[in-house]
Order: structure tokens, then sequence, then C-alpha cells
């Protein structure tokens, strides 16, 4: 099944258009990779599918994005949505609060407030984000004070306290070692069974690595969306042959 | 060839750039130190003149004449303190947050809210005493009191709580908004709960700079709180705070000395207090 149904989008900022009949079906259990050139609109859609979009005062958008056939622009909930939609940061951004608290903030958030629970929850975020052994003595000290990958693994068990259903992740790995990457990596394979997740990235190596479907985008246009093998190996547009095989611009 | 030629004469301009630097240095430190030893200097003379006056009968419940007891000017320097903060800054945290946060960003309204603030923040605080006999004191009827004391105060202290709030919200990172609002939390409660702790120290700022302008004001006090000595039973007693109270010996020249005692006593009251607001600051920070 689709856990994410776009169609015909369009999407401007004031006069300037950032995405055009944009087209696309993620399914359920699947790693679906957004590439291509800077500025080509890939933050932008993701922001369409949480609607952090509506944070910008002078964008529109026109089109139907369907979440399990349900249209997010229809009269959803918007809070409601993002507890659907969880979202992970290029830049990692803990709450300036302790490791327990950031994970806890969610699960408040939405109303949990029994001390058992929360604590089961955040044991359980932290382990599902592969990052409970590193932390587990110092759920009380500063999420600060974690390093730069720690902090992007806290922020993805922060999004998986609140039992998403889709992933969302804007170059989750640009800022960090190779190390650190890896376990990101790794953790996304591992999460993918029970989570659909949408991530962009510029690391072609990272797209193939990974992602079962890869959409390429070119100047806010989808250019070609397919198995991410096809899309590498055998792409039926010149434009993303140039791109995957480091020949463009 | 050309590079030898060269060399001599950038030789002599790098010892040029060598002495320029040790010049700016040394002015550098002499300001500090200057700075410094003003502050040191000043310190040094009011508890040199003032300790040795510090007795035990500045100290009793009641003020009179030969003792000149500052007891009851310290206990209306903390009601006035207290009094003044709890009525600025909610509403200065209130407006500061609606600025902010809810309000568009370089809308012309803010601007001029803004420039309102900065210019209020410049007024001499005897202006501000006019205003608060003329309104608290007359029209509304309160008389000399705390309460028309520290609503002046608080009207004074406002722009400046206000500005130094929406300085601190400013500058807390979108990221931390973003990753609040990406979790479904709504607009108020991201505010609350991770825009404002982030906040804290900034605002801690501005209220230690309040309690600073509370603490030493006397213009704006004589003419809205008058400069009865006693310990003030409600909020509508007259109350002599510390600096008025010193403003008092002075001008009658009978207690120099223990005029230099109070000023001690002074200094201390607005460390405690400044300590007190970091403590504060400090618990909220740890609870959120
Ligand atoms: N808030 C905004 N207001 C106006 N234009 C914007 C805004 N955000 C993005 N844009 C423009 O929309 C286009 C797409 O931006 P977007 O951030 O989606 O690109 P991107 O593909 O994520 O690029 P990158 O790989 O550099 O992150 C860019 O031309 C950008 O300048
Ligand atoms: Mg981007």
């Amino acid at each position: 099944m689709n856990v994410f149904e776009i169609a015909q989008l369009n999407l401007w900022y004031g006069s300037f258009q950032a995405l055009k009949n944009v087209g696309l079906a993620a399914a359920d259990g699947e790693i679906t990779a957004l590439i291509g050139p800077s500025g080509c609109g890939k933050s932008t859609l993701l922001k369409v599918l949480n609607r952090m979009n509506d944070l910008e005062p002078e964008c529109r958008i026109t089109g139907s994005v369907l979440l399990r056939g349900e249209d997010i622009y229809g009269g959803m909930n918007v809070n409601e949505l993002r507890k659907r939609v969880g979202m992970v940061f290029q830049k990692p951004n803990p709450f300036p609060m302790s490791v327990y608290d950031n994970i806890a903030f969610g699960p408040r958030t939405h109303g949990v407030k029994s001390r058992l629970e929360l604590d089961e929850t955040v044991e359980m975020s932290l382990r599902q984000a592969a990052i409970w052994d590193e932390v587990k003595d110092r759920l009380r000290k500063s999420a600060l004070g974690l390093s730069g990958g720690q902090q992007q693994r806290l922020c993805i068990a922060r999004a998986l306290a609140v039992a998403p259903e889709v992933l969302l992740l804007d170059e989750p790995t640009s800022a960090l070692d190779p190390i650190s990457t890896g376990k990101i990596e790794e953790l996304l394979l591992e999460l993918k069974n029970n989570y659909s997740i949408i991530i962009v990235t510029h690391n072609m190596q990272q797209a193939t690595r990974i992602s079962d479907k890869t959409a390429f985008f070119l100047l806010g246009e989808m250019v070609e969306y397919g198995d991410t093998e096809k899309i590498f190996t055998l792409p039926r547009d010149k434009r993303t042959e140039d791109y995957v095989t480091g020949r463009f611009g | 060839m050309n590079m030898k030629k060269n060399l001599p004469a950038r030789r002599r301009k790098n010892s040029a750039a060598a002495a320029t630097e040790i010049c700016l240095a040394a002015l550098t430190w002499a300001a500090a130190l200057l700075s410094a030893g003003v502050l040191l200097y000043l310190i040094g003379f009011i508890l040199s003149r003032g300790l040795p006056y510090l007795k035990p009968s500045l100290f009793s419940l009641r003020y009179n004449s030969t003792n000149v007891s500052l007891l009851p000017a310290l206990i209306s320097t903390v009601y006035m303190t207290l009094l003044s903060l709890a009525l600025a800054l909610p509403l200065g945290i209130g407006a500061a947050i609606y600025l902010a946060e809810y309000a568009r960003r370089g809308h012309r309204g803010v601007l001029l809210i803004r420039l309102a603030a900065e210019t209020l923040a410049g007024i001499p605080s005897i202006v501000y005493g006019l205003f608060g006999m003329l309104f608290f004191v007359t029209w509304l009827g309160w008389g000399y009191s705390l309460l028309a004391g520290a609503c002046t105060l608080a009207v004074m202290i406002l722009p400046l709580l206000l500005r130094a709030s929406e300085e601190a919200l400013l500058a807390v990172p979108d990221a931390y908004r973003e990753g609040a609002l990406a979790l479904g939390a709504g607009k108020l409660r991201t505010v609350w709960r991770i825009v404002l702790p982030a906040a804290v120290p900034g605002v801690l700022a501005g209220v230690i700079l309040a309690v600073g302008r509370v603490v030493g004001e006397t213009a704006a006090l004589i003419y809205t709180a008058g400069t009865v000595a006693r310990i003030p039973v409600d909020v509508f007693s007259s109350a002599r705070t510390l600096s008025v109270h010193m403003y008092a010996l002075s001008r009658e020249g009978l207690h120099t000395n223990e005029a230099y005692a109070t000023a001690v006593v002074l200094l201390a009251a607005v460390t405690g207090l400044n300590a007190l607001a970091a403590s504060v600051a400090g618990r909220l920070r740890r609870e959120s």
C-alpha cells in the first residue's frame, strides 16, 4: 500500500515556482530517496509532506497530497499530521534540555503523563535509534553535550518516540563523519521494517546503499522516479543519466 | 631580484605593523586597567568609609534621628523591587512573546512598538516621577505609597524588560521551534516549553538591569513613594528605599558616616538581589 500519494503538486514561494506538477507515490515499508542538484526543491517537497511549509508566509500550494488516502491539506489537524509524519533535520537540533526530556517532549505533547509509560517510551526509542547504550548513563544530562552523530540519532529517537507512520529525513548525514553516517544508514535499513522513510540526500552512494525507490528532481520538476537500481543503472532520461554519473552541470 | 629589493621595505612594514599592534594591545590593557581601577577604588572607598560605622543600631526596627536606622529602608527596597518586577515582568515578557513569536516579523506596528520602547528607555527618571505623581498619587488618589512608587518604576523598567526579553527570544535558534513543531507541538506549547526556557538567561540579564535601576532610583520615588522611614505595613504606606534614604541622609548633612554605611548595605543588597535572580533563573532552566 502507498503511504503517500502526491498528484499534480505545484508550489510557489511568492511568484517563484519551486515545485512543478510533481506526482509521486511512496510505498509502505520502503525507503524513498529524493536526489537532485541544490535548489531543485527536495527540501521543499519534504516540508510539504508534514506541512512545515505552513510556516512560510509566502508559500502557496495546489494539487493533492494524500496520507493513506486522506488529504493532508483538507481539514486534517496539523499537529496530528506531524505526529504521524515525523521529521529529522539536516542539522541535528536537540532541545537545550536533558536527553530524557528531549525524547519525552513528543509523548508529553500528545498527552502521555504516566512516568512508567514515559520511561518505557524513552528507552524503546533510544534503543530503536541505536543510541541507548551510549546515553543510558546520562539520561539526565544535557543533550547538547553529545557528539554530532549522537545528537542526530537522538533526534531520530525523538521523532520515533511519538510513534509516527512515516519518517522524513532531510540530508540527515551531511553534517556527520563516515562512521556516524554508516551507523545512521544501518539504522534506517533497520527502521524501514516498521516505518516508511523518505530521505533527501546529496550522496549518490547513500541513495544506492539504502533506498528502494529514487526520485530525481531538476529545477522543481520531477524528472524520473522508479526503482533505485533502475535509476542508477538504466535511467530513461538523459538528464538523470548525466546527474547520477556525475557529468551534470 | 625584484623580491630582494622588496625585502627591506616589507620588513619595515612588518615591524611597523608589529609596533601598531603592541601599541593597541597596550592601550586596551590600559583601558581595562583604568576601568577596573576606578571601580575597585570606588568600592574600596565606600567600604573604608562605611564599614567602621556599620553598627547594630543602624539595623534597629524603628528609625529615629539618633540611630538613623536603615532597616526599614532595606525592607522597603526589597518590597519595592519585588512589587515593581511582579508588575512589569509578566507584561514585558508577554509583550515580547507577542512581538517575537506572533506578530509578523518586520511588521510596521512591531517596529513602532520597538521604537517607542527604545525612546521610553532613554527618558530621565524624573519624568516618570512626575507622571507617577500626577497619575497614581493624585489622580488615582493612592497618595505617596509603595504601590504608586512600584507602579511608576514598573512603567519605567517595562521598556527595558520588553527589549531584553524580545532580544532573548529572537536569539533562540529557529531550529528549536522547527523541532518542536515537527513533533506535533502547537505554537503555544513550543513557545512555553522550548523557546521561553531557552531565552531565560537573556530575560534574566534584563531583570538584573531592571533591579539595578529600581534599587538605584531616587528621583522617581521621592514624588511617588514619599520618604517616610517606617517599615510599610501595606501597599498604601509611604516607603523610603535605601537610595532615597541615602539621599535624605546626605542632604541633611548630619549623618555622612551613616550614609556611607548605608551605601555599603546598598552595595550588598544589589549583589544579593542579582544572586537571587540568577538562582531563580537557574532553577527555571533546570525544570524545563
Ligand atoms: N522560504 C523560501 N522563500 C522563497 N524561496 C525559497 C524558500 N525556500 C526555498 N526557496 C527556493 O526554492 C527552491 C527550492 O529550495 P529547496 O530548499 O527545496 O532546495 P533543495 O533541493 O532542498 O536544495 P539543497 O539541496 O541545497 O538543500 C530554491 O530555489 C530556493 O531558493
Ligand atoms: Mg535542502
